[in-house]
Formats: C-alpha cells, sequence, structure tokens
C-alpha cells in the first residue's frame, strides 16, 4: 500500500464545503540516539507554521544560552519538555504534538530512541496510523531501525515511512539514498513488511521535510509531509463485523437526570469495530445469548446507525444478563477461550518466567492469567526466531497463557482491538507487556 | 514453524470497501473523552472531578454527564480555591454544580494561609500553592482517580502526560517513570496511597475546545467574551486589579476591552486585548493567534523553562 503512495501524491482537493472537517492522522516517530529526531519534529512543527511566535522565541533564548550558533534555533528544544532532556539532550519519554494543515490534524507521539526506552517506541506505535523511522544517513540501518520496524509490523501499524536524515552530512546522498533504499527492503521482505518509502532529508536544513528541496534533484519523491498528507488514515473499520465492549450499564433508576428514565438500562461502550443499527440482531459473546438492538443513544439524541470509533449507549429489547467486561458482537463472534498464544512485548526491568501470574486487560475486561510456557523469541538483528527460556526487556517472546475466566480473543492479524491485550502485575500494579494473541490453531 | 509477526496481508483481500467519509475530528475527540471517562467509572470507586469553572474544566462535566447520560453524574468535583478567584467565575461553577446536580468540595488556599500552613510568596501568586490543599482534599476524601482538565498542546511538561497517570503516596509525578499506555487499555491499577490523574482532554487544542463549545452550545463565565474591564499593565500582561494587590509605583488602571483565554487566579492570570465578543469570533481569534494560551495570560510559566514540570513533580494539576 505506501509503496505506491511514494510516485502517486493525491493533490490537494478542494475542500466540497465552507468550512472543511480535518480528519484526525495519528503519527508516532522512532529512532535511535542522535539521529536527529526532535529536531525533525521541530522542523515539521515550525514548517507548517504551528509553532506560535511565543514558543519560539522561549527556543531561541533557551538555544543561545545553551550556546546554539546555528541558524534559526535549535528546534528540538520544541519537543524536548522535561529537564532532564534538555540538560543531557536526548528524549526520555513519549512526547505529543499536535499540528494541523488544510486538510489535517495531526497527533504526533515523539517516541524516544534510547534503546532502554523501547517500551515508549511500543506505546507510539500501538495506537499510531503511522510510524515515521528515522535512519541517520551517516549510520544507515542499524539494529535498532530493525527493531522499530519490526514493532511495527508485529503492532500492524498501517502505513510506515522511512525519514533518511543528515543527508547534508555525508558525500554522496544519492548513494547512501539507494543504499538505505535497499537495506530497508530487505528488512521489511524478512518481517514482513510492505516495504517503506524512504524520503531523504535534513531536519536541521529544513530540506524535503515540508519544502522540496532543491540540494537533492535526484530524488523526484514527495516531500515528509506531502507523503502523510496523501496517506489514507486508518483503515476504515465500519464494513467489519460488529464489536463493542461493554464499559457501564448504565441504569439511572431514581437517580436519574429526567424522571421519564427511571426504568432506563443502557450498555454504554466505545464501538470498536464495525456499525449496528435500530433491529440489528447482537450477541453477548460470554453467555452466547442473542437479541435485538432496541435503540442507541448518543447523549440525549437517539439514532438509528452508529459506526466504529464512536462511544454510544445501547439499549436491548430483552434484559439480559451484561455487565462491564462484555463484549456485543454481531457476524462471526468470536468464541471465548480459556488457553491462547500469544506474541508478548516485554516492558518490564524484571524478567518473565514461565509460571508467572499476572492481570490481563482485553477490552473491558481485567482476569487473572498465568504464563504456562516461554517458546522463543525474536533476534532483532537476524529476524529469527530462537528457543528461549524467559523474557527480557524490549524482548519480543511467544507464550502460552492461560486465563482463570475465558475472553472472547480475536486474533491480533485480523483485528488490532480485538486481539490486543496489555499485561500487569498484581501486586505492583505496572504494566508489564503488550500482547497480541496469535490465531486460534496457530501453535 | 510459525512465524512470530503473521504476515496479514493477503486477509485484506482486493474487496476493500470505498472509502466513507472521514470521521470528524471532534466526534472522534469527544469518543475518546466518553471512553476514557467511563473506563475510569467502570474501575474505580471514588473519582473525583476538578472543576474550576474554566472552560476546560466546564467541557470536561459537560462530557462527564454525556458519558453517564441518563445517569447523573456519580462522582463530586473538586474546586482548589486559590482565594483570589474571579467572582464571576466562582458564582458560574455554583450555576453549573447546581446545573448537573453534583457535589462540590472546595479545598481553599485562604485556609492554609489563616492558620499558617501556607505562606503568601513574595512575588503575590499563589498558583504553586494549590498543591498541597489539593492534595489534602485527595488524601482525607480517599480519592483514587482525579479528572483533570489538562491537555497536552498547553505545556511542553503536560505534552508527556499519560491519560492515565499514576501519582505515588505523596501525590508526586515521576515523569521518567511512567508507565506505557498501549492502545486505549488504560491501567488504572495502583498500590494503597497513590492515585491516578486522569485527563481526557489530552488530545485537544485550545482550538478544539472551542470548537465543541460551539457545536454543543456550552456556557461559559462571561468574562471569556469580550467586555470592558479595568486592567493595568504588569511584566507584558493585562491584570484586572482587585484585593489580591496593591497597585505598585506608576501602575494606573484603564479600562480596555479584553477577554480571558484561561481563568485561573487573578494574580497571575492575564487578559489579552480582544473583540471577539461571541463564540464564533473566538474561535477565528484563536485559528489566528501568534501566541500561545499560557505564554499570553499565565505569569506563573514565565519563571523558567521547567516552571510547569516543577509543579506537576510535586502534585500540581
Amino acid at each position: 500500500m505506501s509503496t505506491t503512495t511514494t510516485s502517486t501524491v493525491a493533490p490537494a482537493t478542494a475542500p466540497t464545503t465552507a468550512i472543511p472537517t480535518p480528519t484526525l492522522l495519528r503519527l508516532a516517530t522512532a529512532g535511535s540516539v542522535d539521529d536527529g529526531k526532535s529536531t525533525l519534529i521541530g522542523r515539521l512543527l515550525h514548517d507548517t507554521k504551528s509553532v506560535l511566535a511565543d514558543q519560539l522565541a522561549a527556543v531561541e533564548d533557551a538555544s543561545r544560552r545553551r550556546g546554539w550558533t546555528g541558524e534559526l534555533a535549535d528546534l528540538a528544544l520544541l519537543t524536548d519538555g522535561l529537564r532532564a532532556e534538555r540538560e543531557q539532550g536526548i528524549t526520555i519519554d513519549v512526547a505529543y504534538r499536535y499540528f494541523a494543515t488544510a486538510d489535517r490534524s495531526y497527533v504526533l507521539a515523539d517516541t524516544p530512541g534510547h534503546v532502554q526506552y523501547t517500551r515508549n517506541t511500543v506505546t507510539g506505535a500501538s495506537t499510531a496510523d503511522v510510524v515515521v523511522v528515522l535512519v541517520d544517513a551517516r549510520n544507515g540501518v542499524v539494529e535498532q531501525t530493525r527493531r522499530h520496524l519490526a514493532v511495527a509490523a508485529l503492532l500492524r501499524v498501517p502505513h510506515v515511512v522511512m525519514a533518511l536524515n543528515k543527508i547534508d552530512l555525508v558525500e554522496d546522498p544519492q548513494q547512501v539514498h539507494e543504499q538505505v533504499a535497499s537495506q530497508v527492503a530487505d528488512v521489511a521482505g524478512a518481517l514482513p513488511l510492505d516495504v517503506p518509502p524512504v524520503v531523504p532529508l535534513s531536519a536541521l536544513r529544513g530540506d524535503n521535510v515540508v519544502h522540496a528541496s532543491e540540494s537533492t534533484p535526484w530524488y523526484t519523491g514527495p516531500t515528509l509531509l506531502a507523503l502523510l498528507e496523501s496517506l489514507p488514515a486508518a483503515r476504515d473499520l465500519r464494513h467489519d463485523a460488529f464489536r463493542m465492549p461493554v464499559q457501564l450499564v448504565i441504569r439511572p433508576q431514581h437517580g436519574a437526570q429526567d424522571a421519564a428514565h427511571v426504568d432506563y438500562r443502557g450498555y454504554a461502550g466505545l464501538i470498536t469495530a464495525g456499525a449496528v443499527e435500530v433491529g440489528d440482531r447482537v450477541v453477548v459473546a460470554g453467555s452466547g445469548r442473542a437479541t435485538t438492538v432496541a435503540g442507541i443513544d448518543l447523549d440525549r439524541s437517539s439514532v438509528q446507525r452508529a459506526e466504529a470509533g464512536l462511544s454510544v449507549t445501547v439499549r436491548l429489547s430483552e434484559e439480559l444478563d451484561v455487565s462491564r467486561g462484555d463484549l456485543l458482537a454481531a457476524g462471526d463472534v468470536p468464541t471465548p477461550r480459556r488457553t491462547f498464544s500469544a506474541v508478548l512485548c516485554w516492558l518490564s526491568e524484571g524478567p518473565l518466567r514461565p509460571g508467572a501470574r499476572v492481570l490481563v486487560k482485553h477490552g473491558t475486561s481485567t482476569v487473572q492469567a498465568r504464563v504456562t510456557s516461554v517458546r522463543d523469541r525474536l533476534d532483532i538483528s537476524t529476524l529469527e526466531h530462537v528457543p528461549a527460556e524467559q523474557g527480557e526487556l524490549n524482548d519480543l517472546v511467544r507464550v502460552d497463557l492461560e486465563l482463570a475466566q475465558a475472553l472472547p480473543l480475536e486474533s491480533y492479524s485480523d483485528s488490532r482491538k480485538g486481539g490486543a491485550f496489555i499485561v500487569i502485575d498484581p501486586q505492583e500494579a505496572t504494566t508489564l507487556a503488550a500482547g497480541m494473541v496469535d490465531a486460534p490453531g496457530r501453535h | 514453524m510459525t512465524t512470530l509477526i503473521p504476515d496479514p496481508r493477503p486477509a485484506v483481500a482486493a474487496t476493500t470497501p470505498p472509502p466513507a467519509d472521514p470521521p470528524d475530528l471532534l466526534d472522534m475527540l469527544e469518543s475518546e473523552a466518553l471512553h476514557i471517562i467511563r473506563e475510569v467509572v467502570g474501575e474505580l470507586e471514588r473519582p473525583v472531578m476538578l472543576f474550576s469553572g474554566g472552560k476546560d474544566s466546564v467541557v470536561m462535566l459537560h462530557l462527564a454527564a454525556k458519558a453517564l447520560w441518563p445517569a447523573p453524574v456519580p462522582f463530586p468535583v473538586l474546586h482548589v480555591d486559590t482565594g483570589h478567584n474571579f467572582p464571576e467565575v466562582l458564582a458560574f461553577r455554583d450555576a453549573a454544580v447546581e446545573h448537573y446536580g453534583v457535589q462540590l468540595h472546595v479545598a481553599s488556599v485562604q485556609d492554609y494561609l489563616d492558620d499558617g500552613r501556607l505562606r503568601e510568596r513574595s512575588d503575590g501568586t499563589r498558583n504553586p500553592l494549590q498543591t498541597l490543599p489539593l492534595l489534602d482534599a485527595i488524601e482525607e476524601h480517599r480519592f483514587d482517580a482525579v479528572f483533570g482538565g489538562g491537555r497536552r498542546d498547553e505545556d511542553k511538561a503536560r505534552a508527556k502526560e499519560r491519560i492515565v497517570s499514576l501519582r505515588n503516596s505523596f501525590g508526586h509525578w515521576d515523569p521518567k517513570n511512567q508507565r506505557p499506555e498501549l492502545w486505549h487499555l488504560y491501567n488504572t491499577r495502583r498500590r494503597p496511597g497513590e492515585h491516578v490523574r486522569v485527563f481526557p482532554l489530552s488530545n485537544w487544542t485550545e482550538l478544539d475546545v472551542w470548537r465543541y463549545i460551539a457545536r454543543e452550545d456550552i456556557a461559559l463565565p462571561s468574562l471569556y467574551y469580550a467586555h470592558e474591564r479595568s486592567v493595568l499593565e504588569r511584566d507584558g500582561m493585562l491584570l484586572s486589579p482587585g484585593d489580591w494587590a496593591e497597585l505598585r509605583d506608576g501602575e494606573e488602571p484603564s479600562v480596555r476591552t479584553v477577554r480571558y483565554r484561561t481563568v485561573g487566579d487573578m494574580s497571575c492570570t492575564g487578559a489579552v486585548a480582544s473583540t471577539a465578543g461571541d463564540v464564533e469570533a473566538v474561535i477565528a481569534e484563536v485559528a489566528a493567534t501568534t501566541i500561545t494560551e499560557r505564554g499570553a495570560t499565565r505569569a506563573d510559566d514565565r519563571l523558567s523553562e521547567a516552571a510547569m514540570e516543577d509543579r506537576k513533580k510535586e502534585g500540581y494539576f
């Protein structure tokens, strides 16, 4: 999908209404230490005129105090928000930025490159529509690049774009571009991942970030921003089968905001896939009981139909036993399972050992679980699966899990929403891992 | 052997449906906020919502009422009153609390000053003094989740915040040791004595908030719209003189047409010169502004590059 967009950049279309509604694109960046990620984001914000005068003045001032002698200012200081980050010149934690063009609003998660902070890359990528992976032109594809591409493939981020930064610092940028594109194609082929486009740029000088550069006449592709503008937003989930994890049972009784609603009973949740219409037959995935949708409420108004991405309250025509943690579903309703295999991104300092007792949060359910075995892990340098006894921080490992209570799991390759879970330490309450359910039968 | 990363591509068949209208940005932001509020109500026992009568907290309370409708908002609201709040905002706060039928707790900075638990600062600002009464109120009422109206676009330290953000038993934030926040699966668990701060408006910008206020026809305190007010210029900001401060030499209040972009403690919240008298005019003004919200209006955030970070680590909103 993304390979075709390098050559065909959609022209800016004229808005069809007076006030065009911007679309939302969630973007995450990933790179290694010192490959200029914060500078790139600063450049993206600056050149889209998303940096306001007082922010720029503050950054210029801070740049001067740190001995910055280049033109403009050290744009990295726009995103490095914590004191320690500015002192050490590194990014420690995910920072979120917002910018908009005429057609699109961007939520940008700037994720740090330190190897020990890979968990933040996973955090940024888990909600992203696009991951921009930085490569330092002087270093080419390094282990961190492979790791970021593996994480993007594993988390099934819809689009990946490579930003080949610092082309102003190499002698033959065209040759470096060709070489990196070929290395990236090799990694993508091994993963598997659609081969991402590689944009040669200089965040420091602003080449090919928002404005096309005159110093790269050999590059005929789009600038980074043009590429982002042309990408289709998140995969349209509205044609998939209906899924809604129940967050709350809304039953006001005598506390109703309006006396007319003392007998109201509705099931509140976010539609994660598909659409639902009044009269549709839906199934409570746990019990398998079926009924029909009597009404769909959005605030004080009722609607006939609602689609994926919307938070609604659904009324059912029969009183069934439905509570928080249940899944309302239609179509191919997932069968609750107590044992399954999954891939974990292990995000904790302590090791993952077979037999570990943990909590699994999936949808709106949190249940006790046990890691029954650790099977293998992905070796990032070779992209091969090697046998593993346990998991360490940043490892991508495949495990078998047993749940205390069956959950309607879907495979992550079918559904990012239905196959994702987190692993929580029951005592420390920390988040231990990001989990992705394997397809059933993948044993 | 099977692969760790299955190839999903054959499953994405050539029958991809034609692209539909992209979802509306405000619908997406609203649905995300409702989902966050419902998760906290579903998983925690004693939530509270910070409510000052400022526009972000008004939008947040509106979202809470929507999230639970037609049931009432099932948690109280908490206001940390610096003692220097705008009278019209306090009146608005009380009317809003009445309208939504929620219980109001007030943590009073003035009480702390009166009995000596806090001392007035030499610069007169009471903003940093709010942290102690806030943390005491959280402890006293054993709140386990505190909704705040903070937005990541406001400040570079806030840009680092999780949506559900852990505070230790001292109420402190450790920005270098935050939990990873994956997909939309929030980990709200905590150890005894800890609580979570929850920011349903994390991904909203100032402009999104105003567009939503227009779309939902949400009432705000009148000082958000252009009005004539006697103001004095101090440190480049238009401050509203009141009993919070003595006039300094050479300071001469004058009547100007202004509005407030943020509403907080009168000693450090500045007005901006504006003729935007209604919500549409404000949207046009915000869309064209060249100065950030806090840069234009908050004296306390000009203290240093890390003023907000330092306050937040100590337990500030």
